[in-house]
């Protein structure tokens, strides 16, 4: 008896320990070195930076960090040019993922039910292909004398080839491509558990089936379309990928900056401090998407 | 006053809603099979019958959920067709209640008028009113999250009363209730028919339900009408023995016409000894036909002491079960036969001085007119 209660006492205590243990470990502790790291200062060493950590100098190494690279940031404007643009590309592509998620979203949802989950699994198939290979096949649709150009001209629409690759419409294409499933399921989530009986009630009230979409369908909809929206945001803001390869030299984002400081130039401490940067720039929406969540929760329980 | 009501019985009444020969199929299954009705104004009209009848197709094609496959439907002097349920001047109260879950009471019940662009200060009176009607001003800014089943039914309710329908469409509105309420709510639902002067049609399987609410009852069957009538005529003078055994408690006893004496009809049966005799004069028959003979269990008398000489449908058997329910007390009487009968009789008086038990021998009888035959 006593044994059973101390096992199930043990029991209760390391259950919820384990995810902490796992967030703790593996992101926390390394959040840490990086925004160690964003306080040091480059070095032609082994690691690139110093001072490095030593028991035995404590107050040596805190006297060695110091705020140097966020002052940087902020004084050289092409970072905050970056990330505003990084922020701009990505809040265009989550509208943009929006407007061609939620059709999809809400044609599964009105599925026959026995196609459904045939297409959710359509919707994730993509990921069974490298993430790499499939941007790789976008720049052989959108280069000057790709696929898209020939297909279009083929057909009369265009006579001159399409110059899209290497441009921020070309960013977009590929985020949206690339995107998509993270915004498609947590959609169709919400409106398939949604009641077909509150449309037919509006209708019956006497409103038209757009209206009915906007002050129904919509509202109820919101759980899936902020979660697909956030799921969308925040790492296209720091997206490396498909910017480098579909957006050419002139598309400035925030996390290829991150991807030059920390190969190219090889100045760790500065890219850790773009990379603490990005982090507060997606934090803040959370941090403020968590508050009036919990108020409106807090408002209809 | 509700007595006078009979629009359906004067030739010259113009119906407010009418069916003609409208069939509605889904692919392979007919719902709605080439059904006529017409509907009055006023009318606390009902569709009864068992699952899958037709009833809640019917209603919804009234709605405008559905299109009928052949036929029309006209309400008023208008064709229903093409028409799409946000123009119809018809709301629905759903089963389901269908609520809208991110509105708050009030906004739930201003969301039909607020579609009809009425200004803010009527939609406040109106809602207003709506929430005095059914009772639950104090509950206005809850969520239906808040509510409890029966104070939904009332907002479902309000929100379809609000924009003052020609038809108000029911679809199970009692379906969700504990017996209580439920009989609460069928009455206050009639006070606010009556008040109203609205078109109320209600779809229910619950013959109770429909007996008590309803001016007229549809029985339907198969996407058919099987009876249109009042509750009285339904239960009293069912056309069929579907409907005989669907609304209430039947005896049904099968047998043979032998002939017809002084207008009655007198009709071989292997459950008792003489024919049976029935006063059932509208009934078109011929000797050897097969037939039903329906009575309805409280027009049946049981007693200990055999009946004297010359008495009529007189069966006799013996007590197999008896359930005392407090108002009624049922009897089941296994004839000779085999067959069971079902007596019931009032308790009239608290104390019996030496009631009838279990296995005793006892005889049944019942007046010619108790009886309805039903041809087969």
């Amino acid at each position: 008896m006593m044994d059973r209660s101390l096992t199930r006492r043990l029991t209760a205590g390391l259950v919820p320990a384990v995810p902490y243990l796992w967030l703790g470990l593996l992101f926390l502790v390394p959040f840490l070195i990086v925004l160690k790291i964003s306080l040091s200062d480059p070095a032609v060493a082994q690691p690139p930076y110093k001072p490095v950590f030593e028991w035995s100098d404590i107050s040596g190494f805190l006297g060695g960090l110091d705020l140097e690279n966020f002052t940087l940031l902020v004084e050289d404007d092409l970072y905050f040019r970056a990330t505003l643009s990084s922020v701009r590309i990505a809040a265009v592509s989550t509208l943009l993922l929006l407007i061609v998620g939620f059709p999809i979203a809400y044609g599964m949802a009105r599925a026959p039910e026995r196609y459904r989950s045939l297409l959710v699994a359509a919707i994730i198939l993509p990921f069974w292909t490298s993430f790499l290979i499939r941007i790789y096949a976008w720049v052989a649709i959108l280069k000057p004398e790709g696929l898209l150009t020939q297909a279009l001209m083929g057909i009369g629409l265009i006579s001159e080839p399409l110059d899209i690759l290497n441009t921020e419409t070309a960013v977009y294409i590929g985020i949206v491509y690339a995107y998509l499933p993270f915004m498609v399921l947590p959609l169709y989530a919400t409106l398939e558990k949604m009641d077909d009986t509150l449309l037919e009630a509006a209708l019956d009230l006497g409103s038209t089936p757009w209206r009915s979409f906007w002050t129904i369908t919509v509202p109820l909809a919101m759980p899936g379309i902020i979660a697909g929206s956030l799921l969308c945001f925040i790492p296209a803001v720091g997206e490396f990928v498909i910017p480098d390869l579909l957006g050419g030299s002139e598309t400035l984002m925030i996390g290829r900056q991150l991807w030059s400081e920390f190969f190219s130039n090889r100045d760790w401490p500065l890219a850790s401090a773009v990379a603490i940067l990005l982090l507060i720039v997606l934090v803040v929406p959370i941090v403020i998407y968590r508050d009036v969540e919990a108020r409106r929760v807090e408002a209809r329980p | 006053m509700r007595r006078s009501f009979a629009p359906w019985a004067n030739p010259d009444a113009k119906p407010l809603i009418r069916f003609e020969n409208v069939t509605k199929r889904f692919g392979e299954s007919t719902a709605v099979d080439h059904l006529s009705l017409n509907i009055f104004e006023g009318e606390f009209f009902c569709l009864l019958g068992p699952s899958g009848c037709g009833k809640t197709t019917l209603m919804r094609m009234l709605a405008g959920f559905e299109t009928p496959t052949e036929g029309t439907i006209t309400l008023g002097d208008q064709n229903l067709a093409g028409v799409p349920p946000y123009r119809r001047p018809v709301n629905m109260m759903f089963q389901s209640y269908a609520l809208f879950p991110h509105m708050s009471v009030e906004k739930n019940i201003a969301f039909g008028l607020k579609q009809d662009g009425m200004p803010k200060d009527q939609i406040a009176d109106r809602v207003g009113e709506m929430l005095r009607l059914v009772q639950l001003e104090k509950l206005a800014r809850r969520y239906p999250s808040q509510l409890s089943g029966g104070q939904r039914q009332r907002v479902a309710l309000a929100r379809a009363l609000a924009k003052k329908p020609k038809v108000l469409l029911l679809d199970e509105p009692l379906g969700a209730l504990d017996k209580k309420l439920r009989e609460e709510t069928q009455f206050e639902l009639m006070d606010i028919q009556h008040d109203l002067h609205m078109t109320f049609v209600v779809v229910t399987h619950d013959q109770e339900e429909a007996m008590t609410m309803a001016d007229r009852i549809a029985v339907m069957d198969h996407g058919r009408i099987v009876q249109v009538a009042t509750p009285g005529e339904i239960y009293e003078q069912p056309k069929t023995r579907f409907i005989a055994e669907f609304v209430g408690d039947v005896n049904i006893i099968e047998g043979h016409v032998q002939g017809q004496e002084n207008g009655l009809w007198r009709v071989k049966t292997s459950s008792a000894e003489a024919p049976l005799t029935i006063d059932d004069p509208d009934e078109v028959l011929h000797s050897g036909q097969p037939v039903a003979i329906a009575v309805r269990p409280e027009k049946m008398v049981i007693q200990r002491d055999p009946p004297g000489p010359g008495a009529i449908n007189v069966l006799t058997g013996e007590v197999w079960d008896i359930g005392y329910l407090g108002d009624w007390t049922v009897y089941r009487v296994k004839l000779a036969n085999g067959e069971i009968l079902r007596v019931t009789r009032a308790n009239a008086s608290r104390f019996v001085e030496s009631p009838i038990d279990w296995d005793e021998q006892v005889y049944v009888t019942f007046a010619p007119d108790a009886a309805v035959i039903l041809a087969e």
